[in-house]
């Protein structure tokens, strides 16, 4: 280790290396890890409605699970055997996520695939920017937007009465379809690139060769490129699958009302409830069990936690 | 089962250019076919369009009788192994052998008791599951060949497969892709920028040059009785004396070059005549040395520049008239020849081994 650091230096000088060490640092350690011990012990800590504040700091200011327990069986005088409307919000988060996971990837997979494989030149660059281009409109408006076009009065039933299609209007807001087509939406290039990317290095004469001893064009997905662009189909939905099971904005404007998504839930409890340690108890679940998920999944696929840094 | 490839005034036109030009040949079954030419002249797409992966802009591909018009790939009598073997490397060896059974819907354990077979058959047995990155370079050549008999096609097209493989390993798997051929008995065509390659494997050669088929020959007729100067100066090494034709006689004619006037035979259907401009083509091996001048015929002055000895043979780079680079190659008769540098010796080109052919590009050096 001090000959790796010995080493840097005499390659890199002082100034670069000395500037290189901060960046990385600050990165990993200030921006990353040290928020997120401050969040991980706040969680176990008493809420300062339920201490004083001159006892902070003290002796009696100890450890609390209190948060994490109010997650799984709610308040003490709750009468069910655990805390059925957060834990049920849990769940429905996280399937919903896999949900719009899979979603994104058959939709996204073709597309990568035609980017990487079959268009040239011009055709690729044109797709390319009508992909990026509406990724410059702000995600509220776009959020806002997306209201207009499912709303019940919306583009989408007008255009499917006017042709017949239906009868009355559907209520996309509150059937959820709204919600899970702008996650869908709003997650498309992080799906798109790493699959792009992984397909676009498999050599095209694999394709062929498979297309010479007779292989039908599902085959050929199913045995030669899916197998080849698993690790970039793993690292695309590794990030749809967390930011979807993390966001806000999306569920909090056209998500229906009924169905509420866990960030709801922990945004409530820092802002009105003003309960920071419960809202990070909540976030530091989530975001354990979504990691806890995703590595069951790589596990399950045999994608090994390298592959998608690739 | 092997087929005919009967290729029919085909033309193969890009944006920018014409790769392919009225390419109209038969191949017959079973036969070991080269197509031999430098890169970028058509070669390979012409393989392509056999193959089913190239449209045609004009003509037909038959195998075995039948037009292939609006057939894929997939459905072809064809099984093409590519340059860079194009091996699935997330699949062990067997299950790269049997991708075409696999295909078919074969059951696993008649798929493995196939790659045993073949594995047998291109001399690799016991490899059947190691991935295919354990493998050396002539290894996945043999794998390589072992999946595309697999599909049990009746002609199989190469597309110089050994390119990316050592000399020695090269030569060695010429003998043994001709052995598989005679044993498979099914139609090779052969895809190579190597004449050495196409020379010992084939029963018949198509020299290929800027699209256009020049000749169709096995490899003695197309080394001995070259029929256009690209091929001539393509295939094998050869000495091309420019100059202008002063007579014609029964398949014999005398040019007029700067070595002098040299006498050579003419090809059959030879449409040259007086005052054209021609090219006199002597291999190497085709001149020797006379020490008395009493045969004026044929002869001229030379320099030794440099020699190399390489066993059967003296290799010696002279300077002809006008400073004329030539090679020759002499035969090492065991007396102890020495061509010291500077040496000035009378070179004779003998008139029947030598070919006068109309003037036309030359093979690029």
């Amino acid at each position: 280790m001090i000959l790796w650091f010995k080493k840097f230096f005499l390659r890199n000088g002082i100034v670069l290396s000395l500037y290189m060490l901060l960046m990385t640092f600050t990165w990993i350690v200030v921006m990353f890890v040290l928020p997120q011990v401050f969040m991980f012990d706040f969680s176990f800590r008493f809420n300062w409605t339920q201490i004083d504040p001159s006892k902070i700091g003290g002796p009696e200011d100890v450890y609390t699970l209190q948060h994490y327990k109010f997650l799984l069986f709610g308040s003490p005088n709750n009468p069910d055997p655990f805390n059925v409307v957060d834990v049920t919000v849990f769940g429905r988060t996280i399937l919903a996520a896999v949900f719009v996971t899979l979603f994104d990837v058959i939709l996204c997979y073709p597309v990568a695939y035609y980017l990487a494989q079959v268009a040239k030149g011009g055709i690729t660059r044109l797709m390319m920017l009508s992909l990026i281009i509406p990724f410059w409109i702000n995600e509220l408006l776009r959020a806002f937007a997306f209201r207009i076009l499912f709303g019940e009065e919306g583009t989408i039933n007008n255009v499917l009465l006017y042709l017949g299609i239906l009868d009355q209007p559907i209520d996309y807001v509150r059937e959820n379809i709204a919600l899970y087509a702008g996650l869908g939406y709003a997650y498309i290039l992080l799906m798109i690139f790493p699959i792009y990317n992984a397909v676009e290095s498999l050599d095209r004469n694999q394709i062929e060769a498979a297309r010479d001893l007779g292989s039908p064009w599902w085959r050929i997905h199913w045995r030669v490129v899916i197998p080849f662009a698993k690790p970039g189909i793993t690292s695309g939905c590794t990030m749809v699958f967390m930011l979807s099971a993390g966001a806000l904005a999306l569920p909090q404007i056209i998500g229906g009302p009924s169905s509420l998504w866990f960030t709801q839930i922990i945004y409530q409890w820092f802002n009105t409830g003003s309960n920071w340690p419960r809202g990070s108890a909540y976030a530091m679940s989530l975001l354990v069990i979504c990691v806890i998920f995703v590595l069951l999944i790589m596990k399950v696929f045999k994608v090994k936690f390298g592959e998608i840094g690739r | 089962m092997s087929a005919d490839v009967t290729l029919e005034n085909i033309w193969i036109r890009f944006d920018d250019f014409t790769a392919v030009k009225n390419a109209d040949i038969t191949i017959k079954g079973g036969e070991f076919f080269s197509f031999l030419g430098p890169s970028g002249c058509g070669k390979t797409t012409l393989l392509r369009a056999i193959s089913g992966f190239q449209e045609l802009s004009e003509g037909k591909v038959y195998i075995g009788g039948k037009d292939m018009a609006g057939i894929g790939p997939n459905k072809r009598p064809t099984a093409l192994i590519f340059q860079n073997l194009a091996l699935f490397p997330l699949m062990t060896v067997w299950e790269n052998i049997t991708f075409s059974l696999e295909v078919k819907g074969v059951g696993k354990a008649k798929r493995l008791k196939r790659a045993d077979e073949l594995l047998e058959l291109v001399a690799l047995p016991g490899q059947a599951d190691k991935m295919v990155n354990e493998l050396s370079g002539g290894q996945r050549q043999r794998v390589a060949v072992a999946r595309a008999l697999a599909a049990e096609p009746e002609v199989l097209l190469l597309d110089e497969p050994l390119s990316a493989l050592d000399l020695k390993l090269r030569q060695h798997l010429r003998t043994e892709l001709r052995e598989i051929q005679k044993r498979a008995g099914i139609t090779f065509i052969y895809i190579t920028h190597d004449q050495g390659e196409a020379l010992t494997m084939s029963d018949r050669i198509a020299v290929m040059r800027e699209g256009t088929i020049e000749q169709v020959g096995n490899g003695n007729m197309i080394y001995d009785h070259p029929e256009t100067a690209f091929v001539a100066s393509f295939v094998g090494e050869n000495n091309a004396f420019h100059g202008t034709v002063s007579k014609i006689s029964a398949g014999k004619t005398i040019v007029k070059t700067d070595a002098g006037e040299l006498e050579a035979t003419l090809t059959e259907g030879s449409r040259l005549s007086t005052g054209d401009k021609a090219i006199v083509f002597a291999r190497p091996e085709s001149m020797s040395f006379v020490n008395r001048k009493n045969s004026v015929k044929n002869v001229f002055k030379a320099k030794v520049v440099y020699q190399e000895f390489e066993g059967h043979f003296w290799h010696l780079i002279l300077s002809g008239p006008n400073d004329k680079k030539l090679k020759m190659s002499v035969i090492n008769s065991g007396s102890s020849h020495d061509y010291d540098e500077g040496t000035e010796l009378q070179v004779n080109v003998n008139s029947k081994l030598a070919v006068a052919l109309p003037s036309g590009p030359l093979a690029a050096e």
